[in-house]
């Protein structure tokens, strides 16, 4: 299969490697440095990286200029995009200023809601939803028109994606969702975190089952554990997120000192397994300020060194 | 109906101090209903006011009324001989009401008595939830009658966005996932296939986000 823009990302998942991804959120400050030296870490392990847009509505140096960063340095970065702070006109807007360098790959997302981070009395937009946003994309992409009905010159060259949460509630819609968001035009799906390997293993038999996978290339989404805590705190805390019991007791089975390396090697494990998944096209690492880990994963996850592009 | 909240009586004191001649003006409709401005709110808010006045030992007045509707001109005009009087007036009815107490009376200052929530109905005795934002284009046939817009947090209209977690809500435990309602309704209706029916970028002009809006009916409009 021919790649439809120059992203890194499609060449890769169309050459038939599983990819791999990861994060970076921006620093909250205007000290670029921060971001770059984060890229830096990865990049040799990663073929493209994703650029967190104000993520759990934190107020930060803003997905775009990270991006562009990131690009003048040589990378592929993905311009993570919410809903919650852009009407129609700055969302295409922003994405003609990150096709103006070359930023190939977009992430299309509703958003944390604004209660949860600095600025709980603001506004939310929500002009369009992360569906309308895929189509959004594609529209410009593709029609080469904005959704005024104009011509653009120059339309953006993007690989599209989105997330898809295979944990969250009602079950029964988590298929027909990620079906639905397949028919607005999505490419790829980063999921979210997975614990839950049975379940996130189910979810992709039904994907497969529906003829999905044939569509979009799914990259398994998974973060590191560095503690007990942090592994009760997802579960309990964060909206959407399935820790299993049984994840909780082994983190929390080793001395304190030791859990780190334990959620290190949890992560691993799950790559090892989930790579022989049929439909898995690769993996999103989300080592949340913990990038330094990400080569260490990737690597014994026997996905490095990562395969060259002709 | 609409539903709104009383503002907090130390709230309304800041606002009328200063003055000796006070009218609370209540509204027969809705907010009677959401117990909030009616005969009976105007009685205990002009009381509360009353006792403020007499411990601070300023003789002041402060009257009571209740008008059918706020909202009607008819009878906020019908109700000149009895605002007039006054200093200042604290209208219990909602934003409209207030609004066109105003208009009306331009030598009298006309200030709210309450914060106006949102349109919504009684789920029991005391307890009113919130089911329309008047966005001006209807979706709930299109939702199994349940609204996104008014009952969605991010008013997702392919939902639900991914926070939703046994069946409530990513911003409160206490707050319904429209969207599990949606698919829960869909379900019973036997109609799951319209869920996957996206629906298409929505026309945001007929909602608050066009500006002020009229309606005319022309056939009775003079």
């Amino acid at each position: 299969m021919s790649a439809t823009t120059p992203s890194k990302l499609e060449k890769m998942l169309k050459a038939g490697h599983q990819a791999v991804t990861s994060e970076c959120g921006p620093p909250r400050g205007s000290d670029a440095e921060a971001i770059k030296e984060k890229a830096r870490m990865i990049k040799d392990h990663v073929d493209a990286i994703n650029i967190t847009d104000n993520q759990t509505s934190v107020t930060r140096l803003c997905s775009l200029a990270a991006c562009i960063h990131l690009k003048l340095a040589g990378l592929d970065p993905i311009l993570q995009m919410v809903t919650r702070d852009r009407n129609r006109i700055a969302i295409q807007s922003d994405i003609l200023g990150a096709a103006s360098f070359d930023i190939h790959n977009i992430l299309c997302l509703s958003g944390d809601h604004q209660s949860f981070g600095d600025c709980a009395a603001g506004q939310n937009v929500h002009d369009l939803d992360s569906m309308q946003l895929i189509q959004t994309v594609r529209h410009m992409r593709d029609e080469g028109k904005f959704l005024g009905g104009e011509d653009i010159k120059r339309p953006p060259s993007m690989f599209v994606g989105a997330a898809a949460n295979p944990f969250a509630d009602p079950y029964e819609i988590r298929v027909p969702r990620l079906a639905k968001k397949v028919a607005a035009g999505v490419e790829f799906i980063q999921t979210q975190c997975i614990f839950n390997l049975d379940k996130f293993e189910r979810w992709m038999g039904e994907a497969r089952d529906r003829g999905l996978l044939e569509k979009v290339y799914i990259l398994a989404g998974l973060t590191p554990l560095k503690s007990a805590g942090m592994a009760k705190y997802m579960k309990n805390r964060v909206p959407g997120m399935d820790v299993p019991d049984e994840v909780v007791a082994r983190i929390a089975g080793v001395p304190k000192e030791k859990q780190a390396e334990e959620g290190i090697k949890m992560c691993i494990e799950a790559i090892q397994r989930l790579k022989e998944v049929p439909g898995v096209a690769g993996f999103h690492v989300m080592a949340i300020e913990w990038e330094e880990k990400v080569p260490e994963i990737v690597e014994g996850g026997g996905l490095y060194p990562r395969p060259k592009l002709d | 109906m609409i539903v709104a909240n009383g503002k907090p009586l130390e709230e309304i004191i800041g606002v009328v101090k200063g003055h000796r001649k006070i009218l609370v003006a209540g509204c027969n409709e809705c907010v009677t209903v959401c117990e909030v401005g009616g005969t009976k709110e105007v009685g205990i808010l002009a009381s509360a006011l009353r006792l403020h006045f007499l411990n601070q030992g300023v003789e002041a007045q402060v009257g009571e009324t209740t008008l059918q509707r706020q909202c009607d001109r008819e009878y906020v005009v019908g109700a000149r001989v009895t605002v007039e009087p006054y200093e200042i007036v604290v209208s219990v009815a909602c934003g409209v009401g207030c609004q066109f107490m105003a208009e009306e009376y331009n030598k009298v200052p006309v200030v709210p008595g309450v914060d106006t929530s949102f349109m919504g109905g009684a789920l029991e005795r005391g307890v009113w939830s919130e089911r329309c934002q008047g966005c001006g284009t209807c979706l709930l046939a299109k939702t199994a009658g349940i609204c996104p817009v008014s009952r969605c947090a991010k008013r997702v209209l392919n939902g639900p966005c991914g926070g939703s977690t046994k069946g409530k809500c990513e911003i409160s435990k206490d707050v319904d996932c429209a969207w599990q309602l949606i698919v829960d309704r869909l379900s019973s209706l036997g109609r799951m296939e319209d869920y996957e029916v996206l629906t298409p970028i929505k026309d945001w002009s007929t909602d608050r986000a066009g500006g002020p809006r009229m309606r005319i009916k022309e056939e009775v409009a003079s």
